[in-house]
């Protein structure tokens, strides 16, 4: 379509691997072994999963024994709600209620819903505000209804789609107060904000390795050792007997080097970021005057993440925006939810009091690790073109 | 069409047909971006009968024809105006005694309008899909619709719904073949499609029991069957699941005085009274034909021929305008012509446009 090149503006779909990671990927690719065998080449290969496992506890703030592998974030969140569940309601079958946010990601909705359609759970979902927070009180009133019957909560670190910061360290201090256990999906949010899972005193986390420049196939639950999750894959009994499978040694390495320079230079790649993204935004609202930026406009690690920027183009639709960017070799993504290729108007913008237009006609841009100011440049230059042709499409078809 | 480069949307359904369509508008040097429209609202995981073109395993297929195509692929999501224009003038046509051809209703309104609508608005300038049927510029510079070279697969009756301002901006580029060639040249530019079973029956009844499908949509709705001098001779659940011309699944109790098989001759939608009588009252020589379409302008009153159902006979007719209305006389009568149906009108090859038929009777004079 054209020779410039990709403008990629998806960092919060999958970013690129750091160079390290690939590197150690490969050369542990090379590597003969079984982690669980007991001669040499096993105890190598054993080794290096364990060194990861510190390397990746410590850059968490996390004990090594706390440090689950296992394929991802969509298997950590399965294993965090429906492990606990299960293991709390062994021990008292009144704790039936799952605590959770309209606003989380799929890979948490489906089995918490999932939990209510086939295990007899029952849900309580805390709404949130207009910039996509979760509304404490609400949750504190969903817990405090009957403490007792609670058998998990569960949080986003932050919204994949707006960027928006949950406030996780309230969360904890409500559910604490009743005993009742909290996991936090904080795929979205390694690597751009700091998180340490010992000072948020958080039960259970998710994090996943391809968000912070790991490769897909791998990723992390970090869960208290006091808690024994019922294991979702029975078989050889790896991982605490939590997570069987044999261990990919040469993912797991590569993760660790990737999360270890993710964090080394967090706060150096997330200033970067946040400028690159105030130049995105101020763009995007020079070129079209009424588009409006979602989520919240505050900078920082408890308001929103510094690479996401959601914005709307009222009387456009978002996937026809998306379309004639990807012509013009720019990616985004209508940030929504895909059956069938079918894009759904966002859970999320609906949940934070935007109609089915609306949530339709928004696009996420979101930043990584190797954006560049020329990036964000092609972008506003090619947008007023663009954003044109689609306000006109969705005209014929009677959006407005 | 003309030669020159265009930037196209290929609709790409995930059968063979539309994938060489495609792969045929990117050989003749078009800028080609396939699009699969989702028509339906809850997407089936796989096909299911005959059907294809509204499961997941449809949508890939489009997308692994576009891989190999090496064409950008989108899903449009059309299920709105679906719902809204196809399934719903479907219902209500049953509903009302008719017998609608839903195939037609998506060409004029979603894939050569919704569809191509859209396409020109986003930039552009046409939609090919993989329809058999030919298209030429004449003389006078307008583009002519004609039968395809392959008779047996021809769809220009299903096409006869498009107007001058649609054809400008449409390619069929399978007019001049036949399926077989088709699949070969799927075959042989690897396209993994091309062994898929064609489709066929309505894409949204996934088992292609329509009488079933109204059933369940609408409900049981008892009525009587009678003869044509009003005797009751079976009870119905829905008059809805008849269509003229019907012979079987009619479980009538009494039989035929003469011991021949009986036909739905009429369906009163209000009361749901179905009248069933010999084949010889199916006969129809006129029929009167309501809201015309015209691929360029109205014709002249004279001969032409006319087909009345998809893959269908041609017949010869004597084809009068009146108004908005249009007379067409059959110069041999037809049996289990149904009101809903449309009529599309030829001369030879070419479409002259397309009508639905409202009424149906005989001359006084037979």
């Amino acid at each position: 379509m054209t020779d410039q090149p990709v403008v990629y503006l998806d960092h919060a779909a999958t970013t690129p691997m750091w160079p390290e990671a690939i590197d150690v990927m490969t050369t542990e690719l090379a590597r003969l072994g079984n982690a669980s065998s007991l001669h040499a080449s096993g105890r190598a290969a054993r080794r290096v999963v364990e060194e990861s496992r510190e390397l990746i506890a410590e850059r968490l703030g996390a004990r090594p024994s706390e440090v689950v592998f296992c394929s991802g974030g969509t298997e950590a969140n399965n294993l965090a709600i429906k492990g606990l569940y299960w293991a709390r309601q062994a021990l008292d079958p009144s704790r039936r209620r799952v605590v959770f946010s309209s606003i989380e990601h799929h890979a948490l909705l489906d089995p918490v819903t999932w939990l209510a359609k086939h295990e007899g759970a029952e849900i309580a979902m805390t709404p949130v505000d207009r910039t996509g927070r979760i509304e404490v009180e609400a949750l504190r009133a969903a817990v405090e209804s009957d403490p007792s019957t609670v058998a998990a909560v569960t949080t986003m670190w932050a919204n994949n789609e707006m960027g928006t910061i949950q406030p996780v360290d309230e969360v904890v201090r409500i559910a604490r107060e009743h005993g009742v256990p909290v996991h936090s999906d904080a795929v979205q949010a390694a690597g751009y904000v700091p998180l340490d899972f010992a000072a948020s005193e958080l039960d259970a986390m998710t994090v996943t390795a391809h968000k912070l420049g790991g490769p897909v196939g791998v990723g992390a639950l970090v869960i208290k050792r006091e808690h024994d999750p019922v294991a979702l894959l029975h078989g050889g009994g790896q991982e605490r007997d939590i997570r069987s499978g044999t261990i990919g040694v040469a993912l797991i390495a590569s993760f660790a080097t990737a999360l270890d320079l993710t964090v080394q230079r967090q706060a150096e790649t997330s200033a970067r970021i946040e400028s690159l993204r105030g130049r995105l935004v101020e763009g995007v609202r020079r070129v079209v005057p009424d588009a409006i930026v979602n989520g919240d406009p505050e900078p920082g690690p408890s308001h929103r993440l510094p690479n996401i920027a959601h914005v709307t183009f009222p009387g456009c639709e978002g996937d026809a925006m998306l379309m004639l960017l990807d012509a013009q070799g720019v990616e985004c993504s209508t940030g929504s939810a895909c059956a069938a290729g079918v894009p759904q108007p966002s859970h999320v913008l609906l949940a934070m009091g935007f109609d089915e237009t609306a949530a339709r006609g928004s696009l996420r841009f979101s930043l990584g690790h190797t954006s560049t100011e020329a990036e964000v440049d092609r972008l506003i230059e090619v947008l007023p073109a663009v954003h044109e042709r689609a306000r006109k499409a969705a005209g014929v078809r009677g959006v407005s | 069409m003309t030669a020159a480069p265009m930037r196209v949307v290929a609709a790409m359904s995930g059968g063979v047909d539309s994938a060489v369509a495609a792969a045929r508008a990117v050989d003749a040097g078009h800028d080609v971006t396939g699009v699969h429209l989702a028509l339906s609202r809850n997407p089936r995981s796989y096909r299911s009968g005959a059907r294809g073109c509204c499961s997941i395993e449809d949508s890939n297929d489009a997308r692994r024809a576009a891989d190999a195509l090496g064409i950008p692929f989108y899903v449009w999501d059309m299920s709105e105006e679906f719902a809204d224009t196809v399934v719903d003038d479907f219902v209500a046509e049953y509903t009302a005694g008719r017998t609608p051809n839903p195939c037609l209703r998506c060409n004029e309104k979603i894939k050569f309008a919704a569809v191509l609508d859209r396409a020109l608005a986003l930039g552009f300038d046409a939609v090919a899909t993989g329809h058999y049927a030919r298209l030429e510029t004449g003389p006078d510079g307008r583009v002519q619709m004609h039968r395809a070279e392959d008779h047996g697969k021809d769809q220009s009756y299903v096409l006869g719904v498009l107007t001058q301002e649609q054809l400008r901006h449409s390619l069929f580029p399978l007019g001049d073949t036949t399926k077989d060639v088709v699949r070969a040249e799927a075959e042989r530019r690897g396209l993994q499609v091309a062994r898929k079973p064609d489709s066929h029956d309505i894409c949204f009844i996934a088992d292609g029991d329509n009488a079933g499908w109204l059933t369940e949509k609408l409900g049981p709705k008892p009525g009587s069957i009678v003869d044509e001098d009003g005797a009751i001779v079976g009870e119905h659940e829905g008059a809805y699941a008849f269509t003229i011309g019907q012979r079987r699944g009619l479980r009538l109790g009494v039989p035929a005085a003469d011991g021949k098989p009986r036909f739905v001759l009429d369906i009163e939608p209000v009361s749901g009274t179905v009248t069933v009588g010999p084949r010889e009252s199916l006969t129809v020589d006129v029929l009167d034909c309501v809201k015309p379409l015209w691929c360029a302008s109205p014709p002249a009153d004279g001969e032409y021929t006319v087909q009345l159902r998809a893959h269908g006979e041609e017949h010869a007719a004597r084809v009068g305008i009146v108004d908005e209305t249009v007379r067409v006389e059959l110069i041999d009568p037809a049996a289990g012509i149904a009101p809903g149906q449309a009529c599309v009108i030829y001369d030879g090859t070419r479409v002259i446009g397309s009508a639905t038929i409202d009424r149906t009777s005989r001359l006084a004079h037979r």
